[in-house]
């Protein structure tokens, strides 16, 4: 905005000092007429972005190097913060909360949707039922799933530990238990979110060619050699696409954790985001929050950067 | 319609196949009400027990005798009009300067041709590799320093900067046709005027999807809220309910969950076929 800004005034005063062919002027002085309001439309926008995506994006790299106070003038502290992070307890079972979490969310939230989706298509009754039952979870919001799920681990009257026990099979200690806690709140994130998962399968495998099919069977393909052979491939790419999205929302993994376990029992719930929030608001060490923000940063940018490509070079293809 | 599937037409024609077809149907139905629609039954049902049928086991399956007060309980205990309105206010907020400034910019980088239009663009859509929720500290340090904590304006704004939506809108007008937009300027209409007659009534299938993404992220999040808000008379419905479901009865947190789902709920099945459609159409398109 600022270039436009002060360049208007130059040209125009070149345009009326010096006696420039008429065309040439004209047309410059449309143009920056043009530009003006061209940038008339996109300052909103940018001003948005500037003060709450690139500045703050900016700004955690230059607290993470900062002891940071709000109110008082920060100083350099140069690693400080990221050796003090680094050397929390708490930091090596975030991390390892985190990628265990991500990793059992890939496996579980990865193969049940899968398997839903290639069921659902070939189902010719009910879709529409299909489509809204399976995305219900998805719009309720997720602090209520949450509290939901919290009241179903309950060990009192869960409802849980009823189906077990209905089932004649032994009870668990779910979210409450510092080894099941983690894989109780992967369940939480799965049910929640996989209608969306589900959704985009679906749309892949409607747009296989069904020759593809007919072909494999000519050629003597059992069902199962069908979907290795051909949906597997055909839908190769969005199964890749949506892999690195849940990875990069899984890492971001917080309203559960907070919710249903407070980040226990045991610090076994504790993940990356959550550990950022405490430094931040629990121990106002802002500059702590900021290095492990830096952190998380670089890994997710990472997942991003390959996604990117992936979606850039699909597009190529298509 | 009839697009060949994995299994063949004439399997599924056999009576052999056909039993199994409908055996895996009703296995399917079963399994799809026990997963996504009994949670929800025991929520909007448990929220009606009394206090001592909900904490008995095993459970009851229908409430021996249907309490309201579970809901009259919550929305006056809770003060659920007051979060229900805040989320309200937020949500629109976010709405209504999405839709202003993210159209906008987008309009004049697809068909204005701005100066650095390309390197502003590739900063837009370098936000999209960063993720937002490992910079909600320096964010939040941001709308301190401008006096925003505890406003909704430190919803609406930061919701503008959502790269997602207005590369959707960009993309979308991008394939607007350039002859009727040169038209429209022959006659002698503004940008503005061009925008508003004759850009924004051919996108409106893509203005109702950023509208709803728009809503229901508001709606749904919750870090952010919770980050921004401490004063509890502004908090939105998602931060409320969990900072008060340490110390109140059971029955009438499930039942202030239940209200609290009620508008997104509402929202999807009122647009269940654009929202679907949406969804599976952006999954093909990347």
């Amino acid at each position: 905005m600022t270039k436009t800004a002060e360049r208007r005034p130059v040209t125009r005063a070149v345009a009326a000092t010096e006696p420039a062919p008429p065309p040439v002027g004209g047309r410059g002085r449309r143009r920056l007429a043009e530009q003006a309001r061209a940038y008339a439309f996109l300052l909103g926008g940018l001003v948005c972005f500037a003060l709450f995506s690139w500045y703050p994006a900016i700004r955690a790299v230059v607290i993470a190097f900062q002891k940071y106070t709000p109110g008082s003038s920060p100083e350099w502290v140069g690693t400080a913060n990221f050796t003090r992070v680094w050397h929390d307890p708490e930091f090596t079972a975030a991390w390892r909360n985190t990628l265990t979490f991500t990793l059992l969310a890939l496996l579980i939230g990865f193969a049940i949707p899968f398997v839903m989706a290639l069921v659902l298509n070939e189902l010719r009754h009910a879709k529409a039922f299909f489509r809204v039952v399976v995305y219900l979870p998805v719009m309720i919001p997720p602090v209520v799933s949450a509290l939901l799920w919290k009241w179903f681990y309950d060990p009192g009257a869960g409802l849980a530990n009823e189906a077990l026990r209905f089932l004649h099979l032994p009870t668990s200690n779910w979210s409450n238990g510092a080894d099941t806690a983690l894989v109780s709140l992967v369940l939480v994130a799965t049910w929640a979110n996989m209608g969306g998962t589900v959704l985009i399968y679906l749309a892949a495998l409607q747009s296989i060619p069904g020759e593809l099919y007919e072909a494999a069977e000519l050629d003597g393909a059992s069902l199962l050699q069908r979907v290795r052979h051909v949906t597997v491939p055909q839908t190769r790419f969005v199964i890749l696409m949506l892999m690195l999205l849940q990875i990069i929302a899984t890492m971001q993994v917080f309203t559960e954790p907070f919710v249903i376990t407070g980040g226990g029992p045991e610090n076994a719930t504790v993940t990356v985001l959550y550990l950022i929030y405490k430094y931040a608001f629990l121990y106002n060490d802002f500059g702590g929050a900021c290095a492990l923000s830096v952190m998380l940063l670089v890994l997710l940018g990472a997942f991003s950067a390959v996604y990117l490509r992936l979606t850039r070079s699909g597009e190529e293809d298509a | 319609m009839s697009t060949r599937t994995l299994v063949s037409p004439a399997v599924l024609a056999r009576p052999r196949g056909r039993a199994l077809y409908w055996s895996v149907f009703t296995a399917v139905v079963l399994l799809f009400a026990l997963a996504f629609l009994f949670p929800v039954y025991w929520m909007v049902t448990g929220a009606m027990k009394s206090p001592d049928e909900i904490a008995r086991t095993p459970p009851t399956l229908v409430p021996e005798r249907w309490h309201l007060g579970g809901y009259t309980d919550a929305w006056d205990l809770m003060q659920l009009p007051q979060h229900l309105w805040n989320t309200l206010v937020q949500a629109a907020g976010a709405w209504a300067c999405q839709l202003v400034f993210c159209t906008a910019a987008a309009y004049a980088l697809s068909k204005l041709r701005p100066a650095f239009g390309k390197l502003i663009l590739g900063g837009i859509l370098a936000t999209l590799m960063v993720p937002a929720q490992a910079l909600v500290v320096p964010k939040y340090l941001t709308v301190a320093d401008l006096g925003l904590l505890n406003d909704p304006v430190a919803i609406w704004l930061p919701a503008v900067a959502n790269a997602f939506n207005l590369y959707l809108l960009k993309r979308f007008f991008d394939q607007l046709p350039r002859d009727v937009l040169e038209a429209a300027e022959i006659d002698g209409a503004g940008k503005l005027r061009t925008l508003w007659s004759i850009v924004l009534p051919m996108s409106r299938p893509v203005l109702g999807v950023v509208s709803i993404f728009a809503l229901v992220a508001v709606w749904q999040d919750f870090l952010w809220p919770l980050m921004v808000f401490s004063d509890t008379d502004k908090q939105p419905i998602s931060v409320a309910l969990v900072q008060l479901s340490q110390n109140i009865q059971l029955t009438v947190l499930i039942a202030a969950m239940v209200i609290a789902s009620i508008p997104m709920v509402a929202l999807f099945l009122v647009f269940q076929r654009h929202i679907i459609a949406g969804i599976s159409a952006g999954s093909t398109k990347g």
